[in-house]
């Protein structure tokens, strides 16, 4: 029973106890609940288990346990884990209830082995993060959470008609049933994973290669946040409680990078796509007030990498694009934790409004500095371990210009992430703001998060150990991945040089005056236009100028209606009323007169 | 009151030479860094027939690529504030 339970389930069910209990006994269970799961997922779901249940003629796969997924399984719970430990002090029960569940079906569906269980997950990740964002509890979280929402499962109902179109390509899925020799029709996301392994055959994933599976290929980029695709994240992120934005900047986007590399493996166009994710959004960063929009948009830019490493497709880019999601997961969640952390204890996030914290909350600035580290890929530190392999991977398949973009984007999340972030919160010009230390369930969530970074930017070799491919092809000789050393002499100078002469250019800029003001944009209260306001300025106007005009077009047509109406209603007044020829009285005889020449006139038709 | 100021002043990066000390500093790592492209074999992914064309291996590439993304980046964004930046009401109007 124990062994056929799907992961993430004790995190959903165990959710439903959580608002029962009150106090140390809940506290307890939100820190018990994630392990439990783990426990669950290391000691009884071993790599290989695959769980399948038939429904109708449909081949389910609740349960699909290999070494893709497991990566995102084990980050998933850490996450999970650290995220609960962060929220402990936090006496909302609808947010400890959605967390567990928004990071369950985030665990579920990553273990899903087909397309239909994804689908169920996929949109209870949507409709439970919400409340995340609704918990901050104003008009205007409520409105973000609402765009959010639609936006989320929408790409669930895309998701579901691509499953539909690819059903109707049966013959693809048609396959024999294992247990009873039935033909069921599976709707398996790929063949099992050592079978795509180098993954040249047609049909071994999904591809784009039918309608369906463009639709699930468009589906997963609305959740990975493709250009032009992405406003829902820097939109709804930052509105959401400090607490509740760590949990959110954990599952939904790396799952939806999961899904992608379990279905869309070597797909050309992600490398493009990728590399645009990693240099627009780092433009809004650097002008962005709202840090923790700051960081949306730089996470943003870190789904780019993750990206490119799926569209190439290589075991050396998808062992990057999964170290990467792991690391990644941990940086971005302290980073957030870091300014949740100032939200929580200043009440703003607003880069005009912050400055000097560091006297106040040195530790937060501390672990927030190892976050920024991390994200910027300093040696010694999890980013530089992880990104270099999907870069490395690029430069072995000759794309230069998307390298370069690459290395430009590792410059800009410096600048922006790196530097930008604790600067403007801790350093900068003194608010004047004087405030305790974060609580200490915060404190040590960081502290773990941050020692987490470092040790894989250290140690990288137990991270290496779990990556999906073991044996890697770099430079035209195949390796085992923790052979691969990124510590050489001309990465460590080079990343370096990349990043110290990034430091001096953003140090230049805020030291150097034209006019006196400094030529790096200052931090304004402001917002910056994105995508959103497509639908949220001309798509409502338009809409409502709609609605005026149909209003204005109804009143006219039913004016000139009335008006033939009343014309026509005058006429049958003429015709019919007392004084009308129709109407009035008529005398006997000119009755007798006109049935006699009826009479006539009928006898004649009858001659004719 | 007193006492407070002073125990708010006490802090090392309140006075501007510390600041300016470790700005000097920074400079002084950049220059090591790109110094240092003398005295080691760089190893580089892209390779050309005419060894000039070898980007990687010029003095200092990355160095300078940081430097100047950095400050495009910047100067861009400072031109797309002037089309994008709106009051942080604009919404809710």
């Amino acid at each position: 029973m124990i062994n056929s339970l799907p992961p993430g389930m004790i995190l959903i069910v165990g959710a439903l106890i959580v608002p029962l209990l009150r106090g140390r006994s809940q506290q307890a269970a939100l820190l018990l609940l994630p392990t439990l799961s783990a426990l669950h997922l290391v000691l009884f779901l071993p790599e290989g288990t695959s769980i399948g249940l038939e429904l109708f003629s449909y081949e389910l796969t609740p349960i699909h346990i290999d070494r893709l997924s497991l990566v995102w399984g084990y980050i998933f719970h850490i996450a999970a884990f650290v995220s609960a430990l962060y929220a402990l002090h936090v006496k909302d029960s609808v947010q400890h209830v959605s967390a567990l569940v928004y990071a369950g079906a985030a665990i579920g569906a990553v273990f899903a082995g087909d397309l239909i269980t994804l689908f169920v997950y996929w949109e209870l990740t949507a409709v439970s993060s919400v409340f995340l964002i609704w918990a901050t509890r104003s008009e205007r979280s409520y409105r973000a959470g609402m765009r959010y929402l639609i936006i989320q499962v929408g790409s669930g109902v895309i998701l579901l008609s691509g499953i539909l179109f690819h059903l109707s390509d049966p013959e693809s899925l048609r396959q024999v049933s294992t247990s009873t020799g039935k033909p069921l029709i599976s709707l398996a996301f790929d063949r099992p994973f050592h079978e795509f392994l180098g993954a040249t055959s047609a049909g071994s994933f999904l591809g784009l290669n039918s309608l369906g599976t463009v639709l699930i290929f468009i589906a997963f980029g609305i959740k990975a946040a493709f250009p032009l695709l992405h406003n829902w994240l820097s939109d709804a992120y930052p509105e959401a409680t400090p607490t509740g934005t760590v949990f959110l900047s954990a599952f939904t986007t790396k799952l939806a990078i999961y899904a992608l590399a379990r279905g869309f493996p070597g797909t050309e166009i992600l490398i493009y796509i990728g590399a645009a994710m990693t240099a627009f959004p780092i433009f809004y960063a650097v002008i962005e007030n709202d840090l923790r929009r700051v960081l949306a948009y730089s996470l943003n830019n870190q789904l780019g990498f993750m990206v490119v490493g799926v569209g190439i497709g290589t075991s050396l880019s998808i062992n990057g694009t999964a170290s990467h999601a792991f690391a990644h997961i941990l940086y971005k969640a302290l980073l957030f934790m870091s300014m949740g952390a100032v939200l929580y204890r200043t009440g703003t996030i607003k880069g005009s409004e912050l400055g000097g914290l560091y006297k106040s909350m040195p530790w937060t600035a501390g672990f927030c500095i190892v976050g920024a580290a991390s994200i910027s890929a300093f040696p010694l530190f999890s980013g530089f371990v992880t990104k270099s392999l999907i870069l490395t991977a690029a430069a072995q398949e000759h794309h230069i210009v998307v390298w370069l973009v690459l290395l430009f984007a590792s410059a800009g999340v410096f600048h922006h992430s790196g530097i930008k972030i604790p600067y403007f919160a801790f350093f900068a010009h003194d608010s004047g703001k004087r405030v305790k230390e974060a609580p200490l369930n915060m404190l040590i969530a960081m502290a773990i998060a941050a020692a987490l970074c470092i040790l894989i930017g250290i140690l990288p070799g137990p991270l290496y150990s779990i990556l999906p491919y073991q044996d890697v092809v770099v430079e035209h000789v195949t390796i085992k991945i923790l052979d691969h050393s990124v510590y050489t002499t001309t990465h460590v100078i080079t990343q370096l040089q990349l990043l110290l002469w990034s430091a001096l250019a953003f140090t230049v800029l805020n030291r150097w005056k034209i006019g006196g003001a400094a030529i790096y944009p200052p931090e304004l209260p402001s917002i910056n236009l994105d995508t959103d306001w497509v639908y949220r300025k001309p798509l409502p106007a338009t809409v409502a100028w709609l609605y005026r005009t149909g209003v204005q077009i109804r009143a006219a047509v039913v004016r000139v209606m009335m008006a033939q109406l009343n014309q026509e209603l005058s006429w049958v007044q003429k015709q019919c009323g007392p004084s009308g020829p129709l109407g009035g009285s008529w005398t006997t005889g000119g009755m007798v007169i006109w049935v006699a020449i009826l009479l006539v006139a009928y006898l004649f038709l009858y001659y004719l | 009151m007193d006492r407070i100021m002073n125990s708010e002043n006490k802090y090392w990066l309140d006075d501007p030479r510390n600041v300016n000390k470790i700005v000097y500093a920074l400079y002084a790592i950049c220059a090591l860094l790109v110094g240092a492209d003398l005295v080691y074999h760089k190893h580089i992914h892209f390779t050309y027939e005419n060894e000039a064309y070898n980007f990687e291996d010029w003095f200092g590439f990355f160095g300078f690529f940081g430097f100047v993304a950095c400050v495009g980046l910047v100067l861009a964004a400072r031109l797309l504030r002037i089309v994008l930046k709106r009051e942080e009401d604009y919404y809710d109007q």
